[in-house]
């Protein structure tokens, strides 16, 4: 990776603490995402990586600790407000929507720019008509960015998993998020695939300036890519910094080699 | 071959999102909307109409708001009677209350007050799905009905508890009642279900439509990526109370005239209108049409060749009819689970490349 970006802090979570009755799957977890920036999360599996995301977008509320994005802080975050103010993500088991072809699924990227009413929908004209067509370049752009020109008018249900992966991101990018939360990107792809995600995700990190928080259990790609890492294990944060700093922490080695916990 | 899309380009987004982007399509459906509109009306007699034609395009529109609910939002409801009723009990005290009024707003008026019943009933969707949603609706079935029964005001006190359709004249032609000519009553349902089918076509292919498409497939990646998931589903349940609204208004006002709760509206109408979008295919307007055809035409078709064709006796000839029906439902969704619109849609896709296998 090339120099390291020094934005501002664009978010940052605060001794964030999240129970399910008497599970805990975070505890105390503090950290900050820089404008611009990539940042990996992450850790062995239950570590709370992915509850982690669930809290940012809004859709667990943590019983602890606070949210600051964009310089407001917040208890909690609701998922319509996260999604309206510039969050976009992708899922660890693919959530698509299966009836919809890639088109539409990308089209729904966009649902919170779009303003017109059921009535002026209901005629398909003027304002209505502009506001489809404007949003429909938007998600043009997305499509020759992903390059999946030829699997437009496809229902996503019948594409291969890895290109339902890449419209999954391209449904993200619609949104022209300022973060980006990607759950394991790269989860379940051949290394062909890998690469492609990985030149996409970074494409859209230098092209759109967007910030990436991603999870991910490749260690060679997160090492590859990610300006810094934060490592979750059993709900506390045990370790965070520049890839090379991560690689040589003590207990980073444990979590991963599965010495016992005291 | 007769379906060939190539050399049919597209130079604008606009042209790409036509309603009928295809040209064979569009002129297709030209072709059928001004058949309907301008040669039918010459050739019906009374029984065509009230046998066929009246059915037909009230149970279309009915289907046509089921299938916005429970094919594009996901949401099952077995309401339909009961809404239904809602449309034609509005209708009933609109047009005895205030004969003047012109019918077509007594029609959008009905669609209006089903619409505020249907979000009501539609509450619950958001703590409850599938199935259990399926029951909740049913409450409103049963709550609806016993109401339009037990509550007199609905049918202005009068002893038989049925209501019954004034006649109404619509721009100097009468448009209910017996003495109303077929053609002007098959027109006049026809201009209704072709400006909702034209509407309901135009949203959901717009953000309302996919919203509710993506609360159906995926709800939770649905809500974060911003669609309100009360908003949207109670949107499906008004827009899809307003069709059946409407369809209730045209059902009892210009095809039955007059009506009793438990018969007209009962539950088997709702299950009615359920097997059509099944039968005709979830999401799928045309599928609406197609299903709702099945279910009314196919009765007539088998009766008039089983009675005419091989002199069965009527009592006979109904007890076969009902058997052949169930057997043809379940034959029709082993062949093709996704209804009549998907066949449709194969033989479309056929017709491409006949005569030739690839």
């Amino acid at each position: 990776m090339s120099e390291r970006r020094n934005g501002e802090v664009l978010l940052s979570v605060d001794k964030i603490s999240l129970a399910f009755g008497g599970v805990r799957a975070l505890e105390g977890v503090s950290f900050d995402v820089l404008e611009g920036e990539i940042r990996a999360i992450i850790g062995p599996n239950g570590a709370g990586k992915s509850s982690m995301l669930n809290v940012i977008n809004g859709f667990y509320h943590p019983q602890e600790g606070s949210i600051t994005f964009k310089g407001k802080t917040r208890k909690q975050m609701r998922p319509h407000f996260v999604a309206s103010s510039g969050v976009a993500r992708t899922f660890q088991n693919i959530a698509l929507f299966k009836g919809m072809s890639t088109l539409d699924n990308i089209m729904t990227g966009r649902n919170t720019k779009m303003k017109r009413g059921i009535l002026w929908q209901a005629l398909h004209y003027g304002p209505a008509r502009n506001e489809e067509i404007e949003n429909r370049g938007h998600v043009e752009k997305v499509i020759d960015f992903l390059e999946i020109q030829s699997i437009r008018k496809t229902p996503v249900g019948r594409l291969p998993y890895g290109m339902q992966k890449r419209v999954e991101l391209g449904r993200a990018l619609a949104a022209e998020p300022e973060l980006l939360l990607l759950d394991e990107p790269m989860a379940g792809m051949n290394v062909e695939e890998k690469e492609d995600m990985c030149r996409f995700v970074l494409d859209v990190n230098e092209e759109f300036g967007t910030t990436i928080a991603l999870i991910e259990h490749d260690m060679g790609v997160v090492m590859d890519i990610s300006d810094r890492v934060v490592v979750l294990d059993y709900g506390k944060k045990i370790a965070d910094g520049t890839p090379d700093e991560v690689r040589a922490n003590q207990d980073v080695v444990d979590a991963y080699l599965g010495v016992a916990h005291d | 071959m007769f379906y060939r899309e190539a050399g049919q380009f597209k130079d604008s987004y606009e042209s790409d999102q036509a309603i009928f982007p295809v040209a064979q399509d569009r002129w297709f459906v030209f072709g059928v909307v001004i058949a309907a509109f301008a040669l039918v009306p010459f050739f019906i007699g009374d029984y065509w109409t009230n046998a066929v034609l009246l059915p037909l395009l009230a149970y279309s529109l009915a289907a046509l708001g089921l299938n916005i609910l429970t094919g594009y939002c996901g949401q099952v409801s077995l309401g339909t009677g009961g809404f239904l009723a809602v449309g034609a009990y509005t209708t009933f005290k609109l047009v005895t209350a205030f004969p003047e009024l012109n019918f077509i707003l007594v029609v959008l008026f009905s669609g209006a007050t089903t619409a505020a019943v249907g979000v009501v009933f539609g509450l619950p969707s958001l703590r409850i799905k599938g199935f259990y949603l399926a029951v909740a609706t049913l409450a409103a079935q049963f709550f609806l009905v016993w109401m339009f029964n037990k509550v007199e005001w609905f049918f202005n006190y009068s002893p038989t508890g049925q209501i019954t359709m004034p006649p109404v004249e619509l721009f100097g032609v009468l448009i209910t009642g017996p003495r109303a000519p077929s053609a002007a009553k098959y027109l006049f349902c026809l201009g209704v279900v072709a400006v909702a089918a034209y509407a309901a076509k135009n949203i959901v292919r717009s953000r309302i439509g996919r919203a509710w498409m993506a609360i159906r497939d995926m709800d939770i990646a649905a809500e974060l990526i911003g669609i309100r998931p009360l908003m949207t589903k109670l949107s499906a349940f008004a827009v899809s109370s307003f069709y059946i609204g409407m369809a209730g208004s045209l059902y009892f006002g210009v095809w039955l005239g007059s009506a009793e709760p438990i018969e007209a509206f009962g539950i088997e109408q709702s299950f009615l209108v359920l097997f059509m979008i099944i039968v005709g295919g979830l999401g799928s307007i045309l599928g609406s049409f197609l299903g709702a055809a099945f279910m009314v035409l196919l009765p007539i078709v088998l009766k008039n060749f089983m009675v005419d064709g091989l002199s069965m006796a009527v009592v006979t000839a109904k007890h076969v009819e009902i058997m052949s029906l169930g057997m043809l439902i379940v034959f029709f969704l082993i062949v093709e689970p996704h209804g009549l619109a998907r066949l449709w849609q194969i033989a479309k896709e056929k017709l491409r490349l006949w005569p030739f296998p690839h």
